[in-house]
């Protein structure tokens, strides 16, 4: 026997633990949400939605929340724009100075964020733009690029580069070898590539608080309202934007099943 | 003899030298790296060369171009200012160290044990990413305070035990950073540990290799390039770390990150903020440059 049962049942058992511990905080957030007195006491005596509906009915709310997704939309188009061919760069195709490229491209995420907030607003300001959600986007960027371009280049590694060369052979020019044969193939890297710069950047708030201006996103408000003290529209805030990451991460999973499904029925 | 041999050389090499810039310039690779690197040229190293120039401007100026300074630099290890390096470096040191040793058994269980299970229990481990870690430490702040908090709460009710306040401790603030960044040291440690060949424990372990010498002499150095990456990344976020210690540890811990935002916002000392923010990148950025040194990170990605 390789491995012996009780390791197994020992590295499950302290999986489970963790997992536990990852989740504690998810939870106890969720469960103040629904908690009816103005500060939080456990055990809760009494249980409501009403600050669900204040929440909700708040102009603050959608402001918040629309200022975050402006962000996160932006950041996840241009990411995955750059991203691709930053990982066509990075893994397809070889070229002196590649290692090199390699190296330095990372380094944004090697970096200590709020410094690097801080270094853009700097930036900002001498080069005279207004902090403001697009320049937010634009920090998020500096950060989310090299990750979303190793995301999509892992994809890349995978890919076969003889079926390009097979299109080619087989009459297609440059463009319809793009899109016939290369996107497809990248597409779920892409995708993943996606998602993960949308949520990375919706969750994002050492780069957010310096560059976002007079905007304000969910996490900046979260960080605000929780040093400047508590409000109950904190537990309901919070839980709501993780409500929201859900709904997107559900949303792309049955975006990617409903697509590979409907290529199998074309018979691909 | 010069005569025959000088007259066709400089007609084929210094066109053959300008033809391979031409060509390099224009190769697949070049051009396709060319959006990010400009990207990464406005967004990064502007900023970078931004922060170096005010670190060097003498206290309270906003703006470039007047006398140059180490006064900064001075005042950082004059006043208190240094307290704050030492928390922030031993804070992510002890974040990393705890880090790896929980994550290595979940990282080996991922890469070797769970077999169909590893998918389902890597996207738990990720969805908690996907939360803003203001909301989670929110939910540590209700989980922890004391009185009404779930734990001391819960605790009372069952047990009748009395607990006093878990938050505001350096403790606090170090389970805090382990608990975000742990995924962080995990997923690169997974990467590393799945390029472990099983032919090769398997061999190692018929020529009477010990369980602890097969983590010593296979699978820790064929690991080690993903635990090294994931360290580093650890290492890297917890030093920046700004929430952990301003909603988990009160005014008791103080951590660069917050002394360079309070130098930024209540203090107006740019040029103070950028000098602490400069040494931070230096002492962080001779980590990356000595890790990243040793890794090959096609054999990592691509696993060829």
């Amino acid at each position: 026997m390789e491995n012996k049962r009780w390791v197994i049942s020992l590295i499950a058992v302290w999986t489970g633990v963790i997992v536990l511990f990852l989740y504690i905080p998810i939870f106890s957030g969720i469960l103040s949400s629904f908690a009816k007195s103005r500060y939080f006491r456990f055990p809760v005596k009494a249980w409501s939605d009403k600050w669900y509906d204040e929440t909700l009915g708040a102009n603050l709310t959608s402001d918040l929340h629309l200022t975050s997704f402006y962000v996160a939309g932006c950041v996840a188009l241009i990411a995955v724009v750059l991203g691709f061919f930053g990982a066509l760069a990075f893994a397809r195709y070889d070229w002196r100075g590649r290692r090199f490229y390699q190296r330095l491209i990372m380094l944004p995420i090697f970096f200590p964020q709020a410094v690097l907030g801080l270094a853009l607003l700097l930036w900002f300001t001498y080069v005279g733009v207004l902090p403001s959600w697009e320049a937010a986007a634009f920090a998020h960027l500096v950060w989310i690029v090299p990750i979303v371009t190793l995301v999509i280049s892992i994809q890349v590694y995978g890919f076969d580069a003889a079926q390009e060369e097979a299109a080619y052979d087989l009459g297609a020019n440059r463009w319809q070898a793009f899109r016939e044969v290369t996107l497809p193939a990248l597409a779920p890297g892409l995708f993943s590539g996606a998602l993960f710069a949308f949520l990375l950047s919706w969750g994002n708030f050492p780069l957010s608080t310096y560059t976002t201006g007079a905007d304000s996103t969910v996490t900046e408000w979260l960080y605000t309202k929780m040093t400047a003290g508590y409000t109950p529209m904190i537990p309901t805030m919070g839980a709501l934007s993780v409500f929201g990451a859900i709904v997107i991460l559900f949303g792309g999973y049955m975006f990617l099943i409903v697509r590979r499904r409907r290529r199998l029925e074309r018979g691909e | 003899m010069a005569d025959r041999t000088q007259v066709p050389t400089p007609a084929i090499r210094q066109p053959g030298i300008l033809w391979l810039l031409l060509g390099w310039l224009r190769s697949p690779g070049v051009l396709s790296a060319t959006p990010v690197l400009v990207f990464f040229v406005i967004g990064f190293v502007g900023p970078l060369v931004i922060v170096l120039g005010f670190s060097f401007t003498p206290p309270r100026t906003f703006d470039l171009g007047g006398t140059f300074t180490t006064e900064n630099y001075k005042h950082i290890f004059t006043e208190s200012y240094y307290i704050s390096f030492i928390w922030s470096f031993a804070l992510a040191g002890l974040t990393v160290a705890c880090n790896l040793l929980i994550g290595y058994p979940i990282a080996y269980g991922l890469s070797k044990l769970f077999g169909r299970w590893a998918a389902p229990v890597m996207l738990v481990l990720v969805i908690p990413l996907f939360v803003s870690e203001n909301v989670r430490l929110f939910g540590w702040y209700i989980f922890l305070i004391k009185g009404g908090g779930i734990l001391a709460g819960g605790l009372k009710t069952a047990f009748g035990i009395d607990t006093g306040t878990l938050l505001f401790q350096p403790g606090t603030v170090l389970m805090a950073m382990i608990y975000v960044y742990l995924p962080f040291t995990l997923f690169p440690m997974v990467l590393g540990l799945s390029m472990v060949p099983r032919d090769q424990v398997e061999a190692s372990r018929d020529l009477g290799a010990s369980r602890f010498q097969i983590f010593r002499e296979v699978e820790l150095p064929i690991a080690m390039p993903g635990i090294l990456i994931g360290a580093l990344l650890t290492f890297v976020l917890a030093v920046g770390a700004i929430s952990e210690a301003k909603l988990l540890g009160g005014q008791n811990t103080p951590v660069i990150a917050l002394d360079i935002q309070h130098e930024f916002t209540f203090a107006q000392n740019w040029p103070l903020g950028s000098a602490i923010s400069v040494l931070t990148i230096v002492v962080t950025g001779i980590l990356v440059v000595l890790v990243m040194r040793r890794l090959d990170l096609d054999r990592l990605l691509g696993r060829r």
